[in-house]
């Protein structure tokens, strides 16, 4: 039927108009499939009728449309009485909108399940130590879980997208050995036990590790074709909606928390020790699998949201750097370099990096310059400004605090962020003067993934030994 | 609501036809709100689709209720969300497929319950202009 209708739209002057109409008709979110078919009829209907009346096919048709209103009205009153349709909705499983979507459905109950085994798997595996006496919440004599977290967490998220992209066997391969090495190396490291404190490279191992292995993971995510620009953005992406995610599902999960803990003692029993050691740990690890599946569930669904916040948070940045400057400047204040002042302006620099980054990464390459970019150029260039200000006041100093390994890191950090909004910086100016494609820009921090990978696998690696373990 | 969209011309077009035939026709909001009861009236007399309640609409009044033709459907969505009527696609003879309603019984309940309404409105006018 359908080759049909082709075949008469080829032929039928009437069919193209009908078509264009229908077409039309259907750009409204408002107006399903279905809804279309029966407005169609409805004008076939009316054509056939005034084609009896002696009127031609023109004629009938723009008469037949006329009846029917125009297309504006009729969608917006189609909006009135279907404003949920405004609102897009996750379907999780079963029905989908265009009801053709069957072995669709099943496919994402079928991933809905492994997500869900895996989780249950995170949060299984987290508490096998327990059998051997190491607690969750035990002092940090032993360290266990700040040097294995990410051993609970980031195996499970990459077997999803292994398997899920069908990632091929080297690649799987790579993966486990990756992970593996890793984790051999990280415990077989010597760290002292001091009384009542962390050692500081176990620290730096401790949120390093992490970082690197994430980035590991993203090859599960890009289903082994890492060397693509592209993919590595859509990484970038998928990393900021599970971190939006993420957060959101453990503010859900504190309020489930605090009600349990206050109706549990409304009847005297004390429930947070059980909280902490079960409910806290598995729902931390588990809660990173589900959120990764629901990231990839609603890709198409909901509007991402990082770039959303980037939108709002951007020029607020920009003109709080900008009141900096000028409030510095005017009143000849020198930045007051104490110990930690290094950490303030890494995570400045970290702050500025995530929205540029993930303005980036919503931005239509092919699209002119406009004030979004301006304000970017501007955020980038103040927080260079200030950065720079910062290291100053600081370099001449540094001998003098001595090179603990916080400070090299916190120091290293801050030079790679640097590197990166400089170059973010002159990619911007090129591409102002219409010499540099935007596209550039993405390449730029696609590319410093694997700059951040290999920053974070030193640092977790190779500090300790290089610090004696301090 | 149901006339909101019709642009004013054809109105005015509209008007004075049905002005030249001798007829009047009706306020807009008068026209919305006999929606219901028309649309539920007709499909108690046999189960039918869009056009052809707005042809049965056109015939029983005369030309004189007005209804931009697509303002029927979301009429229709409504009452069937309500659960006032229920719909079925059903091949046409053209082998298109066509989209029948047909009402249900809480439908046909509020049928009653509009036709009661109408009917006192009338009722109550009509004692006064027979006064008059």
């Amino acid at each position: 039927m359908d080759e049909k209708r082709t075949d008469n739209a080829a032929v039928d002057p009437l069919e193209k108009q009908i078509q264009a109409w229908r077409a039309h008709l259907r750009k409204s979110p408002t107006i399903t499939s279905q809804d279309a078919a029966e407005l169609e009829d409805h004008l076939r209907e009316q054509i056939a009728s005034l084609g009896a009346d002696g009127l031609s096919n023109d004629e009938a048709f723009l008469v037949a449309v006329k009846r029917l209103g125009a297309i504006d009205a009729l969608t917006r009153e189609f909006a009135r009485e279907h404003s949920d349709r405004l609102w897009k909705q996750l379907v999780l499983s079963g029905d989908q909108a265009d009801g053709s979507a069957g072995s669709l459905a099943a496919g994402w109950s079928r991933k809905m399940w492994v997500a869900l085994g895996l989780a249950v798997a995170a949060a299984v595996a987290i508490k096998i130590p327990a059998l051997f006496g190491i607690q969750f919440d035990a002092e940090p004599g032993g360290a266990f879980y700040p040097r294995n977290i990410s051993f609970f967490t980031l195996p499970f998220i990459a077997a999803y997208f292994a398997w899920d992209r069908s990632l091929g066997r080297w690649g799987r391969i790579g993966l486990l050995g990756v992970f593996a090495v890793a984790a051999v190396v990280v415990n077989a490291f010597p760290f002292p036990s001091l009384p009542g404190r962390i050692p500081h490279t176990l620290v730096l191992t401790a949120l390093h590790l992490p970082i690197a292995l994430w980035l590991v993971t993203g090859i599960a995510y890009v289903g082994g074709h890492w060397r693509g620009s592209d993919r590595r953005m859509d990484f970038i992406r998928f990393t900021g909606e599970l971190f939006i995610y993420y957060v959101l599902i453990a503010l859900g999960g504190g309020v489930l928390m605090a009600v349990s803990v206050g109706i549990f003692e409304a009847i005297g029993i004390k429930v947070e020790p059980f909280l902490q050691n079960w409910i806290v740990p598995c729902g931390a690890v588990g809660a990173a699998v589900i959120a990764s599946w629901l990231v990839e569930a609603k890709q198409s669904v909901i509007e991402n949201m990082a770039p959303v916040l980037t939108r709002i948070f951007a020029p607020l940045f920009a003109l709080l750097l900008i009141a900096f400057i000028v409030t510095m400047v005017s009143t000849g204040r020198g930045i007051d370099v104490k110990r930690e002042i290094l950490i303030l302006f890494d995570l400045l620099l970290v702050v500025v990096f995530g929205l540029l980054l993930y303005s980036a990464s919503a931005r239509d390459s092919t699209a002119p310059p406009g004030l979004a970019d301006w304000i970017q150029l501007t955020l980038v260039g103040t927080a260079l400004a200030v950065d720079v200000l910062a290291l100053w006041a600081i370099g001449s100093r540094i001998s003098e605090f001595g090179f603990s390994p916080n400070r090299v890191a916190a120091l290293g950090e801050n030079i790679v962020l640097l590197v990166n909004l400089s170059g973010s910086a002159l990619l911007y100016v090129g591409f102002f003067r219409g010499k540099v494609a935007f596209s550039r820009l993405c390449d730029w921090q696609t590319f410093y993934l694997y700059v951040f990978a290999a920053w974070a696998a030193v640092v977790a690696a190779l500090f300790p030994p290089i610090f004696g373990f301090a | 609501l149901l006339l909101g969209a019709v642009d004013p011309a054809h109105r005015r077009q509209a008007e004075a036809t049905a002005e030249a035939l001798g007829l009047m026709s009706v306020n807009k909001d008068l026209v919305a709100a006999s929606s219901t009861a028309l649309v539920l009236a007709i499909l108690a007399e046999r189960d039918s689709y869009g056009y052809a309640i707005l042809k049965r609409v056109r015939g029983l009044s005369g030309g004189a209720l007005e209804w931009t033709d697509g303002m029927l459907y979301p009429v229709l969505h409504r009452l069937e969300r309500s659960g006032l009527i229920e719909s079925r696609w059903v091949k046409a003879a053209s082998g298109r497929q066509r989209k029948y309603y047909r009402i249900t019984s809480a439908g046909r309940q509020q049928l009653a319950d509009e036709r009661r309404q109408w009917q006192t409105v009338d009722k109550t006018l009509g004692k006064i202009w027979e006064r008059s």
